[in-house]
């Protein structure tokens, strides 16, 4: 089953004269174990993908489907309950709570969703350590470098039953070597069986997804399939 | 590539026959270039005849080890010293691709760009996912040049596709352009 799910959405903003088509019947869908970049230019429709995907707007038309269930069908309680579950986001900066140590920003979607604080620590302690920050629980935000707080968000995104990353420009205010170390914890994440969704305009970096889909105008006009077959391309380099 | 400064390179560390040169220039290219033994000799019989490597008696087993000669460090010297020049790239073809769709009736130039974009962001998938198995730093690095230039083609596609929308009004959707003609069609009715 796919983790996400957007059929057929249409999205329109206004009405008659300033009437704005930003999404024009996208259809996608995301697997677990599945990075999906998404690339386009500004205006071409990526951000209202991204928030719909999330929850945060809904579509004129067409249904977002996270982990079976349709977001159309939930009232306003169910909706922010699923969010808080089913989801994680990562945003280019300005993720992370200023006044919680990284620990207590990872335990607190989990605190928020019912888990007591004595359970929460434990699984964010070792959410920290599976990003490669152990013994950073106490930092807070600002006595963390970039790529750290980036590390701290993605860990966050995804701890306890969270399955879906929402990645909007999470390198954006990061130098090369550290955007590409974000880049690969995403995607040993997804490996292990998350599903991601990155919109990104660096081509480098959205060169990690198994698909990336490029949107214009609100509609995909292509995808591209990166094939397991690296061997045959080497051949051909020369 | 340059396989005869490539294999000068190698044979400056040392005499060595064919088969070796040809093992250890794709050891050290992470195999990016793979090469065929018959590329090997031809390069080492042309260099033998330009001076620049020596053929030593043959081996027991019937290999014929190669050294290099001081002609032939002048050469590597001179090849390490100068910039490579960029002016047969393959790229330059798409170059002329485009230029050429701009002026061409019925070409769709967005859709050659977009063509053309998903296939090389296809290539860059495929080098980063070769970037998952951390190598050797002269394979990282070899593979990192291929992944930059990918990315400077997609980088220039983008600004061939924004300069399509600015400077060719000719090329916007269809739809707007049938609807201005059935207006010009009945102002002239």
């Amino acid at each position: 089953m796919s983790v996400l799910e957007l059929r057929d959405v249409h999205r329109t903003h206004g009405q008659g004269a300033t009437e704005v088509h930003a999404l024009r019947g996208v259809s996608i869908a995301v697997a677990p174990g599945e990075l999906v970049a998404v690339m386009g230019p500004s205006g071409s429709g990526k951000s209202t993908l991204l928030n719909l995907a999330g929850g945060l707007d809904s579509p004129t038309s067409g249904s977002v489907v996270i982990e079976g269930v349709d977001l159309g069908t939930l009232n306003r309680s169910g909706l922010a309950g699923l969010r808080r579950r089913r989801l994680g986001y990562v945003f280019q900066d300005l993720n992370l709570l200023a006044s919680l140590t990284a620990a207590e920003n990872i335990a607190l979607p989990l605190e928020l969703d019912g888990v007591a604080p004595r359970k929460a620590r434990p699984q964010a302690e070792a959410a920290l350590i599976e990003v490669g920050l152990d013994g950073y629980a106490e930092r807070f935000p600002d006595e963390m470098s970039g790529g750290q707080q980036q590390r701290v968000a993605i860990a966050r995104a995804l701890v306890g039953q969270r399955r879906l990353m929402l990645a909007d420009e999470p390198t954006g205010a990061l130098d090369s070597q550290t955007g590409e170390a974000v880049l690969r914890l995403l995607r040993s994440k997804v490996d292990a069986g998350a599903a991601a969704v990155l919109v990104t305009h660096e081509a480098r970096h959205a060169a990690w997804a198994d698909r990336v889909i490029f949107l214009r105008d609100g509609v995909v006009v292509d995808t591209s399939v990166g094939s397991a077959d690296a061997a045959a391309l080497l051949e051909t380099a020369g | 590539m340059s396989i005869r400064h490539g294999l000068l390179a190698l044979l400056e560390r040392g005499q060595m026959y064919g088969y070796q040169l040809r093992s250890a220039f794709e050891a050290e290219t992470g195999a990016t270039w793979p090469l065929n033994i018959g590329q090997v000799y031809t390069t080492l019989t042309r260099l033998e005849r330009d001076g620049l490597v020596r053929g030593l008696p043959e081996h027991d087993g019937g290999q014929r080890p190669y050294e290099i000669t001081a002609e032939g460090r002048t050469e590597l010297a001179l090849w390490f010293a100068t910039p490579i020049a960029h002016a047969d790239r393959p790229r330059d073809e798409l170059a002329i691709k485009l230029a050429l769709a701009l002026t061409t009736p019925g070409v769709d130039v967005q859709s050659v760009v977009q063509t053309q974009r998903s296939a090389t962001m296809r290539t860059l998938q495929q080098y980063t996912r070769l970037k998952k198995d951390d190598g050797e730093l002269p394979w990282r690095l070899v593979l990192d040049s291929l992944i930059f230039q990918a990315e400077a083609e997609l980088r220039w596609l983008d600004h061939c596709e924004a300069s399509l929308v600015r400077f060719v009004p000719s090329t916007s959707p269809v739809p707007t352009a049938a609807s201005a003609e059935e207006e010009n069609v009945h102002e002239r009715a």
